[in-house]
């Protein structure tokens, strides 16, 4: 059974059609790159697959279950997570208190008006868990405005990983990140667990195509190729695209 | 330093009926408390869920017509405010429904639609409402059989209210519905990701508000033994968004500063400087320009400010003397 199917998706704005009948799917446990030049809807792929956006036809499955309708929350408590090619955390409160946040996401706790948070020691416990395995234990108190971009592409991964998700979405992740910070990443990634699907955009092909053991090629919102590393930097589609070949 | 500077604060307004003395300024004491009760409700919304209010004064007014009718009815003043609580949370959630289906300039409007539409009912339904007369009511409740006839007396029961709600803010601040609260101001978008359900979260946050804005209801009924129109009109929705706004939005204290400083120019100001309307335009100026996230967050950092300089300064003459 796949973990996500998506099957026959359009999705247009305004009239431009930027997803075209698109059909996708991965395997429990798979790592995932989609690649493709600016525009080519990798993006838009993401938003409807995670509920931000609904499509116009089209299905999309997740552990088996139609998640079509399904609100974009809700889809997080079936053990979906993403991240954002922009971050977009919460700048103004400590590391901690935004793993906490992203613990309380799943809980029926987060309705709780009366009790502090701080008092919550389970929830402190397993965030700090959280920043000790993502290498952030030493500044939990920090506000995130006043961390490096590259320990803040951490805390979004933390905050992922918080969720204890069974498919990862990540849009970017190396995006605006230094040599090293790209190799940190690279290796926080790796220690994933690998029952854990992680589907993954990218535009650096060298950290990339490392990380990915199937790669799916999207041009103006279809899916035009996918096979293993080898085959997809081979295809002459991919020369075309990239290299106008 | 904070616990300190609370427990003298809570001595000063215990106190306030002996070093008043005077009635008339101990029933201005209890006018400050009754709106920054109001004050502190709508700040949920404003400071803690980013939405904007113009039409909170009609679920103040719903609390206040609703405790007033039941009360002329034969009703008792217990099962009244109850019933008045009840009424507001459903209008509260009739507003909630309403409103959230926008946000911005579109939340605003539309509260602002909702407000004058309650304003038009107490206005123009004048079987029920007795239109721009109004409702008297003849004595203030007895809780436990104490009498609140006196300045001092409803001062006292104006202040327990008042710092439940305080306590009751300050609790949900920190809490963790608080805080998820904050977090789908800043961010709608993650916090989807992250499993929370935004809507609902604006929703249980108005009626949250419209709860305390019924509660200070109650209690602006009880201080006038009067309701008329004129509660819900759109200048009272605007009044109270001005207390939190130059208090400091999203503070605890900054709702409560705002309160006093409206209800000190009305009241006090106003029988010395015939334009006092003026005056408090002038100071709301002065506010934007200086202090442009309210008065409690600006006083922040004038001492934060000022302390460093003083620090620095004290370092350098160290320095030249050594």
């Amino acid at each position: 059974m796949s973990v996500l199917d998506v099957r026959g998706v359009v999705k247009s704005f305004s009239g431009l059609e930027v997803i075209a009948n698109l059909d996708f799917s991965v395997e429990a446990g798979e790592r995932r790159l989609i690649i493709g030049p600016n525009g080519a809807g990798k993006t838009t792929l993401f938003n409807l697959i995670t509920g931000e956006i609904a499509p116009d036809q089209g299905s999309v499955r997740l552990f088996g279950r139609d998640i079509t309708r399904l609100p974009g929350w809700r889809r997080a408590h079936l053990g979906m997570t993403r991240t954002y090619q922009i971050i977009t955390l919460f700048p103004d409160d400590s590391l901690l208190r935004n793993i906490s946040l992203s613990l309380l996401g799943l809980m029926p706790l987060r309705w709780n008006p009366l009790i502090r948070l701080e008092k919550l020691e389970a929830i402190t416990a397993a965030a700090r868990d959280i920043l000790t395995s993502v290498g952030l234990e030493h500044m939990e108190n920090r506000p995130l405005r006043e961390t490096a971009y590259g320990d803040q592409r951490r805390v979004e991964i933390g905050m992922a990983l918080a969720q204890r998700p069974r498919l990862m979405l990540l849009d970017e992740p190396f995006a605006g990140l230094s040599v090293d910070e790209r190799a940190d990443i690279k290796e926080l990634l790796k220690s994933i667990p690998p029952e854990v699907t992680i589907i993954m955009i990218e535009h650096d092909m060298d950290v990339a195509l490392e990380f990915a053991e199937r790669i799916s090629l999207m041009h103006f919102g279809e899916m035009v190729f996918e096979g293993s590393r080898a085959e997809v930097v081979d295809h002459p589609r991919t020369r075309e695209i990239y290299l106008g070949e | 330093m904070i616990r300190l500077a609370g427990a003298i604060g809570l001595l000063a307004l215990i106190s306030v009926p002996i070093w008043l003395g005077n009635s008339y300024y101990v029933n201005i004491a209890s006018q400050i408390l009754i709106w920054a009760v109001f004050a502190l409700a709508l700040n949920v919304l404003v400071g803690w869920a980013g939405f904007v209010s113009l039409g909170h004064a009609g679920l103040f007014g719903v609390a206040c017509y609703t405790g007033a009718l039941l009360i002329v009815a034969g009703w008792g003043h217990l099962a009244a405010a109850v019933a008045a609580i009840a009424v507001t949370l459903v209008a509260s959630a009739l507003f909630g429904v309403l409103s959230l289906r926008t946000s911005g300039i579109g939340f605003i409007m539309i509260t602002l639609a909702l407000g004058q539409i309650l304003w038009g009912i107490a206005y123009r339904w004048i079987d029920l409402t007795n239109g721009d007369n109004g409702i008297i009511l003849r004595a203030r409740p007895q809780p436990f059989g104490v009498s609140l006839e006196s300045p001092s007396a409803f001062y006292f029961f104006t202040l327990l209210v008042f710092l439940c709600t305080l306590a009751s803010m300050a609790a949900f601040a920190k809490s963790p519905f608080g805080i998820s609260l904050r977090g789908t101001r800043d961010q709608a978008r993650r916090m989807t990701a992250l499993g929370y359900h935004v809507w609902l979260i604006r929703f249980a946050a108005i009626l949250f508000s419209g709860l305390f804005s019924g509660v200070a209801g109650l209690l602006f009924l009880y201080y006038h033994l009067y309701v008329s129109p004129h509660v819900l009109g759109l200048p009272g929705s605007a009044e109270v968004l001005l207390m939190v706004i130059s208090g400091g939005s999203g503070t605890l204290l900054g709702p409560i500063v705002g309160a006093a400083l409206v209800v000190v120019m009305k009241t006090v100001a106003s029988a010395y400087i015939e334009r006092w309307n003026l005056v408090l335009g002038a100071i709301f100026v002065a506010i934007v320009l200086f202090m442009p996230d309210g008065i409690v967050p600006g006083a922040r950092r004038f001492w934060c400010w000022g302390r460093n300089s003083l620090r620095e300064l004290i370092a350098a003459k160290g320095e030249n003397l050594s």
